[in-house]
């Protein structure tokens, strides 16, 4: 279709300034910045600085703490994206099934998407924080030696518990959408044909919510990896030991707080990397939806 | 019909007992905000909430907060409020122009612009942390209101979205207005505005939300406590190894932070559901 249009030569221009100016002044630039910065070692006083080629990026990646942070950011990413998608598919599921009460349940089950991340992991350290945490007392009675704060395992349980509990809200609303996407003619049929419940959700329901599972997964995953910073910040601090060190925390620790500006900058180019693929990833799949209705 | 009537019944449980993982840590928190401090340090604490409401939350409000973070939590709210208004406000608002821009205007370099907005996609915070924050020292924006909303404020998602929309809007639309002799401001404040209204409330609440929880800016934008967000005041407040921590404030902290953001939720929820749906498109 050829777009009706405005002929005003000077006016787009103006009306792009604001965006342009601020995605240039606050994006491009630092990106740059981190670029240039990656290649680059800097001496102690920060008087000399020295191009060094990939030589960060080797360095970083032999370092055993990013190694560890690698697998700690994977082990996180998917206990999160898997629990917070299997609960929320449950629930939506049932959600579904019932008639009374509907709006009732779904009310109440999308707040915590309204729930910053660092206040989730604040509300589930208050209820299993070691000293009073009223979660916490049973789990002792039951005698287990129950510490998040000094048991690394412990601590990973805590942070994926509360990054997924912050998450189920979103995909449940994507879930219900989806399964209300589904025409109710190919599930009566199915079970005019003596299909159980059961057949009919694994071979007619889940793999048409494939889509929206596939989408909720891209997500889910760029969640786990960039907004559970303040989880991880407010709640462990990375630790005990770097057991809940993931790579935004590292590259935010060791940029901000220990202040070694060539590392950090060879893992913010690093991160950039998954972000891109991720971003592809996802457009990619959303230009088949558009396609294929 | 009685295999459907149980298996209703057992979404009943399934869904009660999501309820309770869902709403019970932030119930649980609301129940503390209304006991004493003693009755929160002695576990279990109860399940129904105390007599303590009134004082607990009249103390926090006039004074009580302010010893633990030096700041009032009317300032941590105003400051919260101020960041998360003007994070909505202005991605809305510089979205739309440059969504005017790319849709209803043919000039050079157009698609070039789009792309330049799109990529800011792959660039979040967390990527370029440390010369960002330079920048922001370097514009003498620490400890302002607009270091923390303006960078914030270029939206790749905001700005496809309004594309999506504008491109929906009939060619006859806009060539009616035209022969009617309104100039661009004219089309966009008397046609586009009223059409993009529903657009705009969707996108509005999954932005307040957004600003109102970012975490990782205002933690590198800030030094002063008095600039703080609620959120980021609450995280330094917290110390669980200090036994000296005034929980029963934190937590009436705690509901604070948490409540103006779930009333957005809760009475703007077929808005916010839609924003969420197609600002992921």
């Amino acid at each position: 279709m050829n777009r009706a249009t405005f002929p005003h030569k000077f006016l787009p221009y103006l009306l792009l300034l604001p965006q342009l100016a601020i995605t240039v002044v606050f994006f491009y630039w630092p990106a740059g910045q981190a670029l240039r910065q990656s290649l680059l070692r800097e001496d102690a006083f920060g008087l000399k600085t020295q191009f060094v080629g990939l030589s960060n990026f080797k360095r970083v990646l032999a370092d055993p703490a990013y190694v560890n942070s690698i697998t700690v950011t994977v082990v996180f990413s998917i206990a999160t994206a898997f629990i917070s998608m299997a609960v929320a598919l449950l629930l939506a599921v049932q959600a579904e099934k019932v008639i009374r009460g509907k709006t009732f349940y779904r009310t109440l089950l999308i707040w915590p998407y309204a729930v910053a991340p660092a206040i989730a992991g604040m509300l589930w350290l208050f209820l299993f924080n070691p000293s009073f945490g009223t979660l916490a007392y049973p789990l002792r009675l039951m005698g287990l030696n129950w510490d998040p704060l000094l048991n690394g395992p412990q601590a990973m349980t805590m942070i994926i518990m509360a990054a997924s509990w912050k998450q189920i809200s979103y995909n449940f609303i994507f879930f219900v959408a989806g399964l209300q996407a589904i025409p109710r003619t190919l599930i009566e049929a199915a079970a005019i044909d003596g299909a159980t419940a059961r057949k009919r959700f694994w071979t007619i329901v889940f793999p048409l919510l494939a889509p929206t599972s596939f989408f909720l997964l891209v997500v889910n995953t760029v969640y786990a990896l960039f907004d559970t910073f303040g989880i991880i910040h407010a709640v462990t601090g990375g630790g005990p030991g770097k057991t809940t060190e993931t790579l935004v925390y590292k590259v935010y620790n060791d940029g901000f707080v220990n202040l070694i500006l060539g590392d950090s900058a060879a893992q913010s180019v690093i991160l950039m990397v998954i972000v891109i693929a991720l971003t592809a990833i996802q457009f990619r799949y959303i230009e088949r939806r558009v396609h294929y209705g | 019909m009685i295999a459907r009537a149980r298996s209703r019944l057992f979404a009943h449980l399934w869904l009660i007992l999501g309820l309770i993982v869902v709403a019970f840590p932030i119930y649980y928190v609301f129940v503390a905000s209304t006991h004493s401090l003693q009755t929160i340090l002695r576990p279990p604490l109860p399940l129904l909430p105390g007599d303590q409401f009134l004082a607990n939350y009249s103390e926090a409000l006039f004074g009580g907060v302010g010893r633990i973070g030096g700041v009032g939590v009317g300032t941590l709210l105003l400051n919260s409020t101020i960041v998360a208004l003007g994070i909505a406000i202005g991605k809305i608002i510089i979205s739309l122009m440059s969504a005017y821009a790319i849709v209803f205007f043919r000039f050079p370099l157009r698609m070039v612009f789009f792309w330049i907005i799109f990529i800011t996609l792959m660039l979040p915070v967390e990527v370029r942390i440390l010369p960002t924050y330079k920048v922001m020292v370097d514009l003498n924006l620490i400890d302002t209101y607009a270091g923390l909303i303006v960078p914030l404020i270029a939206s790749a998602t905001a700005t496809l979205l309004f594309r999506q929309f504008f491109m929906t809007i009939p060619n006859e639309l806009l060539e009616a207005a035209r022969i009617d002799g309104a100039g661009p401001w004219r089309f966009f404040k008397d046609i586009l505005l009223p059409l993009s209204a529903t657009n705009i409330a969707a996108l509005f609440v999954i932005l307040f939300i957004y600003g109102w929880t970012q975490y990782l800016w205002p933690l590198l934008m800030t030094n002063s406590n008095s600039m703080n967000t609620i959120v980021i005041a609450l995280r330094k407040m917290i110390s669980f190894a200090d036994a000296d921590t005034e929980w029963h404030l934190v937590m009436v902290t705690c509901i604070l932070a948490i409540a103006p953001p779930i009333l957005v939720v809760v009475l703007m929820q077929r808005w916010f559901v839609k924003g969420l749906v197609e600002s992921e498109k």
